[in-house]
């Protein structure tokens, strides 16, 4: 019974979503498509970095951009 | 080498979900081939990588991505030092990713195989990206299974001989949004649950308890871990365009696991391009940690707990990170089949303090009683240079 409340709003959501209109035109979006814009420009360099992080601390993961190589032994 | 291949492997499903992201889901990525050498030194260890990638586009739909990467790992930590020999080791790892575009989704799958000779580790993940919302959305998820095969190496560097202990499961669940929010501002939120089963420990590393009997003080024990581990992270990040043409990055990521660590990381960036030659970035990372629940530089006597750590990845600590990375365009007009190329160099700089992982390589006789060490800390330095070509 908690969960209806939920449930209703995430169905209005869903519904009023269909009708959102971009309030960014697609012709307004150039600043963003800019290479210096994306959120990782170089994956496997990123991995890397994220990899050496992983390897020295206890957390992990979510890092939107993630790095490797550097020895726990 | 435990916990090194399950890492990468995960970092490499990591860079193949933002492959996807990063593209938008309209359209999929150029072809492009990438040469990458990287060199990190510190804490006592070298390691070079290198690696080579062939992305290939074989109809606007479908896309298929191979790479090779093979790095050597050489010297050795403070543990190491502390109770064994110098390391000296290769790693191979081969992975295999297709992608394939429909409307506004795309989804990818990768395979990841990994060996070096004391641990085997395969992965096999699947995610898809997808854009809505009149493109201002683009929703992400991904699945990562991965199998390893844990051994200890009880030979020479030379003349290894693979003790193998035992298997260890990894799941893997993310999820991530990119929003825009105006024509300058992007926002992003990226979350990750892992849950790892089986032998966990790292065979390289080992407890200490005070032990009179031992002219030192102390005696080293093999560390007993649980067998099972469940981590989450979610991480907030946003992306902004300044006035002039330049962008800054800031990102903060909460971290909390079934072992009782609980990190920070705050992350700024500044990314500067000069005309269509150049793109320099500098970037700052704070990152600070608590300690595991069974975590102990030095405990009482043996077998004091049921869990026993002294891994420095368990231990409360801190890191800051400076980092520059220059983006050079040598062939901007492009030549021949090429349509453009660039070669990039990165360097970081970390330095790494603990607040209870003492520093015993150089102590316990009879200058130190036990546990009166000095902290540990040491600096590394990571060096990237590739060589990006786009046809």
């Amino acid at each position: 019974m908690r969960c209806q409340p939920l449930l209703a709003l995430s169905a209005v959501l869903l519904l009023s979503a269909c009708n959102i209109q971009p309030w960014v035109k697609p012709y307004e979006r150039d600043r963003l498509a800019d290479p210096i814009m994306a959120w990782d420009r170089d994956a496997i360099s990123g991995a890397y970095l994220d990899h050496i992080r992983e390897s020295r601390e206890g957390s992990r993961g979510a890092t939107g951009g993630a790095g490797g190589g550097c020895g726990c032994n | 080498m435990a916990r090194r291949q399950r890492i990468f492997a995960r970092a490499a499903v990591i860079a193949a979900l933002l492959l996807v992201r990063s593209t938008s889901a309209d359209v999929l990525p150029d072809d492009r081939a990438d040469l990458f050498y990287s060199k990190y030194s510190g804490g006592g260890m070298d390691i070079t990588g290198e690696s080579a990638t062939v992305r290939k586009k074989f109809t606007e739909n479908i896309a298929v991505e191979a790479n090779y990467f093979i790095d050597k790992v050489s010297g050795a930590s403070i543990d190491v030092l502390s109770q064994a020999s110098v390391i000296k080791d290769t790693r191979k790892q081969k992975t295999g990713t297709i992608e394939y575009l429909h409307d506004k989704t795309t989804y990818t799958a990768s395979y990841i195989s990994s060996t070096e000779r004391d641990y085997v580790s395969n992965t096999a993940s699947f995610s898809l990206s997808q854009d809505m919302f009149g493109d201002l959305t683009t929703v992400s998820l991904g699945y990562a299974k991965t199998n390893d095969r844990v051994g200890e190496n009880n030979g020479t560097a030379w003349v290894p001989i693979i003790d193998w202990l035992g298997y260890a499961q990894t799941s893997s669940y993310t999820g991530g949004i990119s929003q825009i929010i105006t024509k300058n501002f992007i926002a992003g939120l990226n979350l990750q649950v892992i849950t790892d089963s089986g032998y966990l420990a790292n065979p390289y590393r080992s407890v200490r308890y005070l032990d009179s009997s031992n002219p030192k003080g102390y005696s080293l024990a093999s560390q007993v871990y649980p067998d099972t581990h469940t981590s989450t992270a979610i991480q907030v990040q946003g992306k902004y365009y300044l006035p002039y043409r330049a962008a800054v990055t800031a990102s903060y990521r909460y971290y909390t696991d079934t072992w009782g660590v609980v990190g920070n990381t705050v992350e700024l960036d500044y990314t500067h391009p000069i005309r269509n030659l150049w793109i320099l970035e500098g970037r700052a990372r704070y990152y600070k940690q608590g300690a595991a629940t069974f975590y102990s530089d030095l405990f009482p006597f043996a077998n004091a707990q049921n869990f026993e750590a002294r891994d420095q990845n368990l231990a409360a600590l801190d890191n800051y990170t400076l980092g520059a990375k220059a983006t050079y365009a040598f062939l901007p007009d492009g030549w021949k089949f090429f349509k453009r190329a660039t070669v990039t160099l990165d360097i970081s700089r970390i330095r790494f303090n603990y607040t209870d992982f003492r520093n015993i390589k150089y102590y316990g006789v009879p200058q130190y009683p036990p546990g009166t060490e000095p902290l540990y800390y040491f600096n590394a330095t990571v060096s990237q240079i590739y060589i990006s070509m786009f046809f």
